[in-house]
């Protein structure tokens, strides 16, 4: 650059004009540069939020309705939901329908951070920490108007990942209509298997309570037997963790502390 | 050497320069998201836009990066971008997005993005850089295809998901190759590309590291 112009620079143009590998300039760049990236990075993830945020309502119904049976490719998710599902809360502790809060906008994963509406866990098997108090549960009416298929929230850890699925129960409140994760981030093609059709088809039909009120159903590498085949779910090759937290999570949705006060309830028709 | 004019460097490593089957680079998820031709559509177009872009903007402050953390520079661009194009897949092409799951975080670690930057967008003008991306991108997203198009009709009897093989499952009398679903059959298929790519041009073939030398004489 000729000398004459050098002072007509300023600032700008003398920083310009610096060697790269200038240390005050290299440490400009990195700056400017950390902070031009991140403010295009969280202004798309602002932006983008609400389709996103639709689009992750969208894929929950979807599970809703495949978890219940009732969905097949090309109809209107929103529109059957609707007309199919309806979503209730459950007060999980004292096992009754709740109507302390609008089923529709209750977001039971927000509910499950906050002290005020959750309870904290000491005996967790399914590394969740806390419980939200109310949960959201989606029943499916037969054309009499009782219930059908009740279809309930379950999560736990398993290897990496926290894991979102449902179960959907029949009437009996004892067997399996559906399972499935509708969100989880284990290996794929190890842990990630859950989501695996042949591995969920095990589920629809099997028994969660043995006779004596027990959860018996078991997610085992053992070879099943006469006593255990209606409650036996193979575990995934490959992914010992997944399925131990699957087995851990559907024993503890499944239990005392979990939905078994709400289902007795159902059953004998107190709620 | 004279300058390659601009079709030359869109062309280039379509075939001859293919950043796949000369290079051998960005195999990992070459295997990982041919299994259905939609899918390896979306990640083939989602690494051609970040490379032209990444070549681009690089290529743009290449003046101004310091010697000595460019690499680091570079990967923050190319990370801003796919973080940029993860977004805007959740946000338009949901079940796409699910699919493709970690492999849109990794195309930061794609070797033909970083590579590109490195040995072409550090040296050379932006528009020349852009483009090479885009070439680049190209060939990458050729032989995605090719693998897409052998894995899915061979695999599930479809291309681009609309039934071309009826199979047996569905009650036609196509048994699927069950292989060609998993992702080690991709190995196969790309070893026969390039293959295939060194027989219509034996220029490609690398020089052996080693020749085998005659025996002299008796014993």
């Amino acid at each position: 650059m000729p000398e004459a112009t050098e002072k007509k620079m300023g600032p700008w143009g003398r920083f310009l004009a610096m060697p790269a590998d200038n240390p005050v300039k290299t440490v400009i760049v990195a700056v400017v540069l950390c902070l031009f990236c991140s403010m295009i990075v969280s202004a798309a993830a602002v932006a983008l939020r609400p389709v996103q945020a639709e689009n992750k309502v969208l894929d929950k119904r979807r599970n809703i309705l495949e978890v219940a049976g009732l969905y097949k490719p090309g109809i209107d998710v929103t529109e059957t939901f609707n007309e199919k599902v309806e979503p209730r809360l459950v007060d999980v502790e004292a096992g009754t329908f709740s109507d302390a809060a609008d089923p529709a906008t209750y977001d039971q994963r927000a509910a499950s951070k906050d002290p005020a509406r959750s309870i904290g866990l000491d005996d967790d098997p399914a590394s969740i920490g806390r419980m939200a108090k109310l949960a959201s549960v989606y029943i499916i009416r037969d054309d009499q108007g009782g219930i059908e298929k009740i279809i309930l929230p379950v999560h736990g850890y398993g290897l990496w990942s926290t894991m979102y699925g449902f179960v959907a129960l029949k009437a009996d409140g004892n067997e399996v209509a559906g399972f499935q994760f509708y969100e989880q981030g284990e290996t794929p093609g190890l842990g990630a298997e859950v989501d695996n059709p042949r591995w969920k088809a095990q589920w629809p039909g099997k028994k969660i309570y043995g006779d004596d009120g027990k959860v018996k159903i078991a997610v085992s590498k053992q070879v099943p037997n006469a006593d255990t085949a209606s409650y036996h779910i193979d575990s995934l090759a490959g992914a010992s963790l997944t399925s131990r937290g699957v087995d851990n999570l559907i024993h503890f949705w499944m239990g005392e502390k979990g939905f078994k006060r709400f289902l007795d309830n159902l059953k004998a028709g107190t709620v | 050497m004279s300058e390659p004019s601009r079709k030359t460097m869109l062309v280039d490593p379509l075939v001859d320069n293919n950043p796949i089957t000369l290079q051998v680079l960005g195999i990992c998820s070459a295997l990982a998201v041919t299994s259905s031709l939609k899918v390896a559509f979306v990640m083939a177009l989602s690494v051609t836009l970040v490379t032209a872009f990444s070549n681009l903007f690089i290529s743009v402050i290449r003046n101004h990066i310091p010697n000595n953390i460019r690499i680091i520079v570079q990967m923050v661009i190319i990370a801003s971008l796919v973080i940029l194009v993860d977004q805007i897949l959740k946000a338009y092409a949901y079940e796409i997005s699910k699919t493709l799951s970690v492999f849109v975080g990794l195309i930061i670690t794609n070797c033909i993005v970083m590579g590109r930057a490195e040995a072409y967008a550090m040296k050379n003008p932006p528009i020349e850089s852009f483009l090479d991306g885009i070439g680049n991108g190209l060939g990458y997203s050729l032989i995605l295809m090719m693998v897409g198009v052998v894995r899915e009709l061979f695999g599930s009897g479809s291309l681009f998901g609309i039934t071309i093989l009826p199979t047996v499952n569905n009650g036609g009398w196509y048994v699927p190759n069950g292989l060609l679903l998993l992702p080690p059959s991709a190995f196969f298929i790309i070893g026969l590309i390039i293959w295939a790519f060194r027989t219509w041009k034996p220029e490609q073939v690398e020089a052996r590291d080693f020749s085998i030398i005659e025996q002299e004489g008796g014993h």
